[in-house]
C-alpha cells in the first residue's frame, strides 16, 4: 500500500516537474511547480520529516510561490523573446547536458548508493516527534550556526534596504495631521467687494 | 529531557563583539546627523582595534574547540584574523575621503564592512562544513551590497549583478561538492571528514564531491578558468570596495582552502594536488599576459590577483608545512600590496574623477615625487623586485615547490612572472618619464597621504626584514 502510494506521487512530482519547464504560459508554470512542492511534502511526510514537510508547504506553497505568482502577473513576459535561440543552442546544450547526466550517473549510480549500500532506516515508534528532535538539535548543537543564520538574515535586510531605500525630495505625500488640523480660516478667504453690474453677456 | 552544556564562548569572543558592535552601530548610525558621520567610522575603526586586542589576548590558549566542535581558535587563525582587521581598517580609512567626495558616505557601508570582517572571521574559525558556508553566505552577501552600493552608478550596478549571479553559482558546487563529502562521511565535522577520507582515499564520491569543492573555491579565489567575474567586479565597483574584495577576502579564502583541502581531505592530496596545479598554471599564465592588454589600472590589478591567486595556489599544493606557510605569508603580503596600490587610485582621484586609468598616472613624478616614490614601491613589490617583499614571498613559495620536485612548474611561474613585470614596470615608466595630462592638485589629506606611505614603506621594511612574519606564518602552522 504505501509503495503505491509512493509511486503515485512520485509520478505526479515527475509529470509537474516536466510540466514546468514545458508550459508556455509562466502563470501555469508556476502552479505546477506548486504542486511539485505539494507532491514532494507528501513525499516527505512518507519518509518520517514531517516537520521539513509541512515547512515546505507553510514557506514555499504558502509565501514563496504566492509572491512568485504575483511577480509573474505582474511582470509582462514576453515567453516568445525568452525562447529565441532555443534551438540553435539546443544543439549544443542538449549533448552537453546529456554528458554531464551520464558521467553523474556513472559516479552517483547504483554501485554507491544502490539500496544494498544504503539500507532502509529503522521505524520510529508512533509518539517519535521529528519536529521536537529538530528543535531540539537546532537550539543547543547547531546553536553557533542558527544564530548565523539570523546574522545572515539581518544582512540581507540591511542590504536590501540600502539598495532600495532612497529619499526623492520632489514626491507628493499627504500630511494626514496638517489636513486633520486644517481649519476654515486657511482654506476658504471671503471677499467683500461690491456688486458688479449685469452686463448682458457682452463684456469680452 | 533535554541535556544541553552551555558552551565556551571564551574563543568566540572577537566574533561576539564584532557581531554586538556591528548591530549597536547600526542602530547608533540612525540618530546621528549626516554631518558627524564621521563618529559611525570611529566607532567602526574602533570596533576593528577591539577585537583585534580580544584576538591577540586569546592567542596564548592554543587550539580550542567548541560550539559542539563547530567552531575553531587555533594559532593559524589569530594570525590570519589579526590581519582581517588590520586590512579592513585600513581599507576603511582610504574609503573616508572617497565616499565623503561622492555623496556615498554612510553608515551602511561600514556596517556592512563590519558583517563582511563578521563572516570572514567565521569562515576563519570554522571547524564544520556548515560554519564555514555560513560565514563564506555572510561575507559574500555583504560584499554584493557593497559593490552595489554606488546605486547610481550603471556599471556598478552590472558589476554587482554579476558577481551576485556568478557568486550564486559558485556556491551552488561548492554545496554540492559538500553535499557529497557528507553523503560519504555522514558528518559536517571538519576532523570526522577527514578521518572518513583516511579509511577510505579511493573512494569515488568522495573524489567527485572534491572536484566540486575545488571549483567552488577556485570560483571564490578567482583562479583561471573560473575568473571571469573577477575583471568586471573590479573595474565596476567603487574603488574603496575593490579595495575591500581584493584585500581582506583573499585571507579569508586561504583560511577557507586550508581548512577543506589540508584539514578535511588532506589525504586525497595527490588528487587536489593534480586540479591546483592546472588552476594554478593558467592563473598565473593567463592573468599575467592578459593584464598586459589593459588600459584599466583596475581591470589591470584584477589579471593581476588572478595571477597571483596562481601562486598562492602553488604553496598551497606543495602539500608541506613549507608550502602552507609560504602561501599564508604569500596572501598577506598581497592583501596588503593590493591595498596600496588601490589606495593610489583614491588618492588620485577627486569628486567627479576616477584615476583608474594608466594614462592618469603619467608624469607623477612631477605633480608629486613622494607619491610617485610609494607607487614604484608598490608596483616593485607585486612584481617581486628586491628588496620588495614581494619577491621574498614570490621566492619562498617557489622554494617550497622546488622542494617537493615540481621544479617545471617553478621555471613556468618564474617565466610568466617575468612577463608580468612588464606591466608593473610600465606604470613605473608612466610616472616618471611621460609628460602629465592631468595637471589638477592633488586633493588627498593628510591622513590618507600618511597610510599610503606606512603601507609603501611597510612593504620595503617587511622586504629587508621579512623573518619576523615568515616566523609567525611558519609557527601557525
Amino acid at each position: 500500500m504505501e509503495s503505491v502510494i509512493f509511486y503515485l506521487f512520485s509520478a505526479v512530482l515527475v509529470a509537474s516537474s516536466l510540466a514546468v519547464i514545458t508550459v508556455r504560459n509562466p502563470v501555469h508554470a508556476v502552479l505546477f511547480l506548486v504542486l511539485a512542492f505539494f507532491t514532494c511534502a507528501a513525499i516527505w511526510l512518507m519518509m518520517e520529516a514531517e516537520f521539513l514537510a509541512i515547512t515546505l508547504v507553510l514557506v514555499y506553497v504558502g509565501a514563496v510561490m504566492v509572491l512568485f505568482l504575483f511577480v509573474v502577473m505582474m511582470l509582462d513576459i514576453n515567453i516568445s523573446v525568452l525562447r529565441e535561440g532555443f534551438v540553435k543552442n539546443a544543439y549544443v546544450g542538449v549533448p552537453v547536458a546529456l554528458i554531464v547526466l551520464l558521467e553523474l550517473i556513472a559516479v552517483v549510480g547504483r554501485k554507491e548508493f544502490g539500496l544494498e549500500q544504503m539500507p532502509a532506516p529503522v521505524r520510529h515508534a508512533a509518539d517519535y516527534s521529528n519536529t521536537k528532535e529538530l528543535g531540539r538539535v537546532l537550539y543547543t548543537d547547531y546553536v553557533y550556526a542558527f544564530e548565523l543564520a539570523a546574522v545572515v538574515l539581518v544582512v540581507a535586510i540591511i542590504a536590501a534596504i540600502i539598495l532600495t531605500m532612497r529619499r526623492r525630495p520632489n514626491t507628493k505625500v499627504q500630511n494626514i495631521g496638517e489636513q486633520v488640523a486644517v481649519r476654515r480660516d486657511d482654506r476658504v478667504r471671503i471677499v467683500k467687494m461690491a456688486s458688479e453690474k449685469k452686463n448682458d453677456g457682452s463684456a469680452t | 529531557m533535554v541535556n544541553f552544556e552551555i558552551p565556551n564562548f571564551v574563543p568566540a569572543l572577537p566574533e561576539i563583539f564584532v557581531l554586538t558592535m556591528a548591530c549597536v552601530i547600526l542602530i547608533f548610525d540612525l540618530f546621528i546627523k549626516d554631518n558627524d558621520r564621521i563618529v559611525t567610522f570611529v566607532l567602526a575603526i574602533g570596533t576593528l582595534v577591539g577585537a583585534m586586542m580580544l584576538t591577540i589576548s586569546l592567542s596564548e590558549t592554543g587550539r580550542v574547540l567548541t560550539f559542539n566542535d563547530m567552531f575553531v581558535s587555533d594559532p593559524m587563525g589569530n594570525v590570519l584574523k589579526v590581519f582581517i582587521y588590520l586590512v579592513t581598517a585600513v581599507v576603511f580609512i582610504y574609503s573616508r575621503q572617497y565616499l565623503k567626495q561622492r555623496g556615498l558616505f554612510k553608515g551602511e557601508y561600514f556596517v556592512l564592512g563590519l558583517f563582511g570582517v563578521l563572516g570572514m572571521m567565521v569562515m576563519v574559525s570554522a571547524h564544520s562544513m556548515l560554519t564555514l558556508y555560513m560565514g563564506l553566505e555572510l561575507l559574500s552577501l555583504s560584499l554584493y551590497a557593497m559593490v552595489a552600493f554606488q546605486r547610481d552608478s550603471l556599471s556598478a550596478t552590472e558589476a554587482a549583478m554579476k558577481y551576485f549571479v556568478l557568486g550564486a553559482l559558485a556556491s551552488g558546487m561548492l554545496l554540492y561538492g559538500m553535499s557529497m563529502l557528507y553523503g560519504v562521511a555522514g558528518t559536517l565535522d571538519i576532523a570526522g571528514i577527514s578521518a572518513v577520507v583516511a579509511q577510505s582515499p579511493n573512494n569515488i564520491i568522495l573524489l567527485l564531491g572534491l572536484a566540486f569543492v575545488v571549483v567552488g573555491l577556485a570560483f571564490k579565489l578567482g583562479a583561471v578558468p573560473f575568473h571571469m567575474w573577477v575583471p568586471d567586479v573590479y573595474q565596476g565597483a567603487p574603488t574603496p570596495v575593490t579595495m575591500y574584495i581584493g584585500a581582506a577576502p583573499k585571507i579569508a579564502a586561504f583560511a577557507m582552502v586550508m581548512r577543506l583541502l589540508v584539514e578535511g581531505l588532506g589525504d586525497l592530496h595527490g588528487h587536489w594536488q593534480t586540479m591546483l596545479v592546472v588552476l594554478a598554471i593558467l592563473s598565473i599564465v593567463i592573468g599575467n599576459v592578459v593584464a598586459i592588454a589593459q588600459t584599466n589600472l583596475k581591470r589591470m590589478l584584477a589579471y593581476s590577483t588572478i595571477s597571483h591567486v596562481g601562486f598562492i595556489l602553488l604553496g598551497i599544493l606543495a602539500g608541506t608545512e613549507n608550502g602552507y606557510s609560504a602561501s599564508m605569508f604569500y596572501v598577506v603580503v598581497y592583501a596588503l600590496t593590493s591595498m596600496g596600490a588601490f589606495g593610489m587610485i583614491i588618492v588620485l582621484s577627486r569628486a567627479g574623477f576616477e584615476a583608474d586609468n594608466i594614462d592618469d598616472f603619467k608624469g607623477l613624478n612631477e605633480r608629486s615625487p613622494w607619491l610617485a616614490a610609494m607607487m614604484m614601491i608598490l608596483m616593485f613589490s607585486m612584481a617581486g623586485v628586491p628588496p620588495t617583499v614581494g619577491f621574498y614571498a614570490k621566492l619562498s613559495v617557489l622554494q617550497s615547490i622546488v622542494q617537493v620536485d615540481l621544479v617545471w612548474l617553478a621555471v613556468t611561474a618564474v617565466v610568466f612572472s617575468v612577463v608580468g613585470a612588464f606591466y608593473y614596470l610600465r606604470i613605473i615608466k608612466t610616472m616618471y618619464f611621460d609628460k602629465p595630462e592631468d595637471t589638477a592638485k592633488i586633493e588627498a589629506g593628510m591622513d590618507m597621504r600618511i597610510v599610503i606611505s606606512l603601507n609603501s614603506l611597510g612593504m620595503l621594511a617587511l622586504g629587508i626584514f621579512p623573518a619576523a612574519l615568515m616566523q609567525w606564518c611558519i609557527v601557525v602552522m
